[in-house]
Order: C-alpha cells, then sequence, then structure tokens
C-alpha cells in the first residue's frame, strides 16, 4: 500500500514539474477536416470533477507553492541559476532516450554530450559548461511527447489533484518514468544504491515545482487577473503548449489555423 | 499615346507614394515597442500612463477583428445589435486588460529578431523580451495584418508559441458553451471585468 502512495505522489509531483502547476484540463483536440473551418473541438470528459480539483489545486498553490516561490526569487541569482541548471541537466535522462525514441538521433547526442560534460565539468550540472563549448540547451522532450509524435491522440483531459493538467496520454507517458525510463528515478528509488536516498528523487521534483512556479510567478499572476474564465485559459494554453513541443515546431504559423481569420477578412 | 503615358506617370507617380508610406511590419513593432518603453518608464501617473497605451492599441491593434475571431462559431448568430454591444464590451474589455498587463512593467526591453511573411495577408514578427532577474528571456511573435500596407494591425501575439488571441477564443467558447449557449453570458462577464 505504501509502494503504491509512494508511486502516486511521485507521479503527481512529477506531472507538477512536467506538465506546469497550473495547468488546468485538456481534452482531445479533433480535426475535422470535413469542414472546411478545421475546428479544433477540446473534450474536457469530466469537466465539473475538473473544475473542482482545479479550485482545489489553485487553494493548494495559494497557501504552499506560491509563497515558496516568491521566497525562492529571494535567492541570489547564482543560486537559481545553478539549481535550474543541475534540475535541467537531470531532466536530460529523460529527453535522452525519447529522443532516441522520436527518431532525433543528431539531438540525442548533443543532449549526451551536454549532460556528461555538465555532469562532469560542470559539477552535477550546476554550471551549463556545455553551452559554454557551443552546445547549447535543446528542448525538453518526453514520454508524452513521444507518445504524441507516434500518432497516439491525447484521449480524454482530466485534471489531477495537486499535480494539474493531463490527458490519458500524457500520464500514460508519464507512467513510463516509473517503468524503467528515467534513470534518475531508477537510482534513487527504483534501485537501492548505496549513493542515492529516495528522497533526492522527490527533492528533486518538489524543488523543479517551486523553480518553475518562481519562473511564472509574474506571467500566473497576469493570467489569473485577467481571465474571465481561468479554467478554460489554462486548458487552452496547455493544449497549445503540448501540441507545439509535440510537433517540436518553433514555426509558430503551424500552429496556427487561419481559417477564422479567413473568414472574418472575407466578410 | 500621349495621354497614355500621363496616365501611366500619374500611376507610377501614386504606386511610389503608396510604397513610401507603406509600413514595414518590423518597423512598425520596433516604432511601437520605443513608445511604449517611453510611456512606461516615465514618471506619469499610473492613470496617464494608461490612457497612452490605450491610445497605442486603438491605433495598431485590430480590436474588432480579434473580438470576432475570439466569438469563434457564435459570431454567426449575433444580431446587429449584440454585434454593437459586444464590441463595445470588447473593446472596453481587451483596453483593460492590455494596460493592466503591461503597466506593471518599469522599462521592457523588446528586439526585434526577424520577421517572415506568410502571406500577403500576413507577417509574423519575432521578437524577444530580454531576461531580467525575476524572468527568463521570452519569446513574442507579433501577427500582423497587412492587407492594407499603408495601416498594418496587430492581430494576435504569441508567447512562447501560445496563441493569445486562441486562448481567448477558447476562454470565451467556454463561458457560452456552459451557460447553454447564451451570448448573454459573455456580455455579463465582460461587463463584470470591466467595472471590476
Amino acid at each position: 500500500m505504501k509502494k503504491i502512495l509512494a508511486v502516486f505522489v511521485i507521479f503527481m509531483i512529477s506531472q507538477l514539474v512536467t506538465l506546469g502547476v497550473f495547468a488546468g484540463s485538456d481534452g482531445t483536440l479533433e480535426i475535422n477536416n470535413k469542414d472546411k473551418e478545421q475546428k479544433s473541438e477540446i473534450k474536457d470528459c469530466f469537466e465539473t470533477v475538473n473544475r473542482g480539483i482545479f479550485a482545489f489545486n489553485q487553494g493548494l498553490d495559494k497557501v504552499f507553492f506560491k509563497p515558496i516561490a516568491k521566497g525562492y526569487r529571494y535567492l541570489p541569482k547564482p543560486i537559481r541559476s545553478g539549481t535550474s541548471n543541475a534540475l535541467n541537466n537531470l531532466s536530460s535522462v529523460v529527453t535522452i532516450p525519447n529522443n532516441l525514441l522520436q527518431g532525433q538521433i543528431k539531438e540525442a547526442g548533443i543532449n549526451t554530450l551536454r549532460f556528461s560534460i555538465n555532469s562532469t565539468l560542470g559539477i552535477a550540472g550546476i554550471f551549463d559548461v556545455a553551452s559554454y563549448y557551443g552546445l547549447d540547451k535543446l528542448d525538453k522532450e518526453d514520454y508524452g511527447q513521444t507518445l504524441g509524435t507516434w500518432g497516439v491522440k491525447e484521449g480524454c483531459y482530466f485534471v489531477l489533484p495537486v499535480l494539474g493538467p493531463s490527458t490519458l496520454r500524457d500520464s500514460l507517458g508519464s507512467l513510463a518514468n516509473f517503468s524503467g525510463g528515467d534513470a534518475w528515478y531508477n537510482v534513487t528509488i527504483g534501485n537501492n544504491t548505496k549513493y542515492f536516498e529516495n528522497s533526492d528523487y522527490y527533492y528533486s521534483r518538489l524543488t523543479a515545482g517551486v523553480d518553475f512556479r518562481a519562473k511564472n510567478l509574474e506571467a500566473f499572476n497576469s493570467l489569473e487577473e485577467n481571465s474571465l474564465d481561468l479554467y478554460a485559459s489554462v486548458r487552452s494554453l496547455y493544449l497549445q503548449d503540448r501540441k507545439r513541443k509535440i510537433q517540436n515546431s518553433d514555426e509558430t504559423t503551424e500552429t496556427l489555423n487561419d481559417d477564422d481569420w479567413e473568414e472574418i477578412d472575407n466578410q | 499615346m500621349t495621354k497614355f503615358k500621363i496616365f501611366y506617370f500619374i500611376f507610377f507617380i501614386f504606386y511610389l507614394i503608396n510604397q513610401l508610406q507603406a509600413k514595414e511590419p518590423g518597423t512598425l513593432i520596433t516604432e511601437i515597442v520605443n513608445e511604449a518603453s517611453i510611456i512606461l518608464s516615465s514618471s506619469d501617473p499610473v492613470e496617464s500612463k494608461i490612457i497612452k497605451l490605450n491610445n497605442i492599441a486603438e491605433t495598431n491593434v485590430d480590436i474588432n477583428g480579434i473580438g470576432m475571431y475570439t466569438l469563434g462559431k457564435y459570431r454567426k448568430k449575433l444580431n446587429e445589435d449584440q454585434k454593437r454591444k459586444y464590441n463595445k464590451l470588447f473593446k472596453s474589455y481587451f483596453l483593460k486588460s492590455f494596460s493592466s498587463r503591461l503597466v506593471d512593467y518599469s522599462d521592457p526591453k523588446i528586439s526585434v529578431v526577424s520577421e517572415k511573411k506568410i502571406n500577403e495577408k500576413y507577417t509574423i514578427v519575432n521578437t524577444v523580451l530580454e531576461e531580467t532577474s525575476k524572468n527568463p528571456e521570452i519569446k513574442i511573435d507579433w501577427r500582423i495584418y497587412t492587407k492594407n500596407p499603408e495601416r498594418p494591425l496587430i492581430r494576435d501575439l504569441i508567447v512562447e508559441g501560445l496563441s493569445l488571441a486562441r486562448t481567448q477564443k477558447e476562454e470565451f467558447k467556454s463561458i457560452i458553451q456552459n451557460n447553454n449557449g447564451d451570448i448573454n453570458y459573455l456580455f455579463k462577464s465582460l461587463e463584470e471585468f470591466i467595472i471590476k
């Protein structure tokens, strides 16, 4: 029972980090090509429940994550940058296998080199020495994105307590981390090694959550203040973000549907 | 023949004037950003800053177009009275939301990186909001409507790949959908936000 609980807690925290603390709900993005108007339909399967959980997460953020993130901001910048670099370096152990699964051989090579250099010369990733040598940071990849690139649909959307948003596909992807897909999990919790404690994993995930929240304090405040329906805004942002990451594209025009604009222009 | 030449000459002059007046989308963004930066870094009272920022938005943003876009399929269901009411409400909502987001920045440093013409009607201008002690560097793309080259208009902001217009559209859709498709609930939400 304890083990199940532990897996659940880890799953929740990892979601918090990989998917963003706030992201509300997500659903299936259906592309209907029959209509000239290509419409994207979000299937929010359990919206009433999701909204309840979202409200709970908001409360938790208010009393826990936000104050801690604010305090974290008071730390000197080199400490925050070092923490962020180390966490980013740690995430490479998930990104690299996903680069390979997505056929990104070059990116896998670069990330492996970056991980090797930063883990050694960069002292456990605290310093991004690899960037100094011209190996620039690349986008993170996870198993949810890999499933997406393989053509797996989002499936039903749901909001998880504490973790925030997910889709069936993204949650399945996250579970891969606990089935041998995350080397950091394997050496801390999966296998008993004398070098690491279980708590190292929990602390790293929690710190990643706080680091992410601290970087987005103003953005979330602005979103909260200016949204008429915060839940829907967060859901939309989450969906757009995942779609963009799956497409591995910085080309914003690829992610935009011009049909509605076209219709307005022709009116 | 002489008549034809004169006509051609006049046409050519008009064409040249037109081209000179046409503003490049990248230039438009640079001008707006510089103007906003001067306003935000000034010692003016907040109310005065808001008025000036709103003037910039009214001149350079296609507020009506964005309003119609964000209504999605529901815009077809509006009668003329509702359309007028919506346009008015949306404009107030947009300006309030726009200025309140910006007024917290004391001196944002945004630089134009590149621009890409998608078609005759649209150009995407890629910019970067420089890193501060609080925030990391942020990529902001501006979707510029260039159908009238003399008056390019901003239609969307894409922050780190996330479209604000699309987010707004899905937010409005959610409000209407959760109230049995009744557009009046959206009007009510907008009114509440405006008087907040």
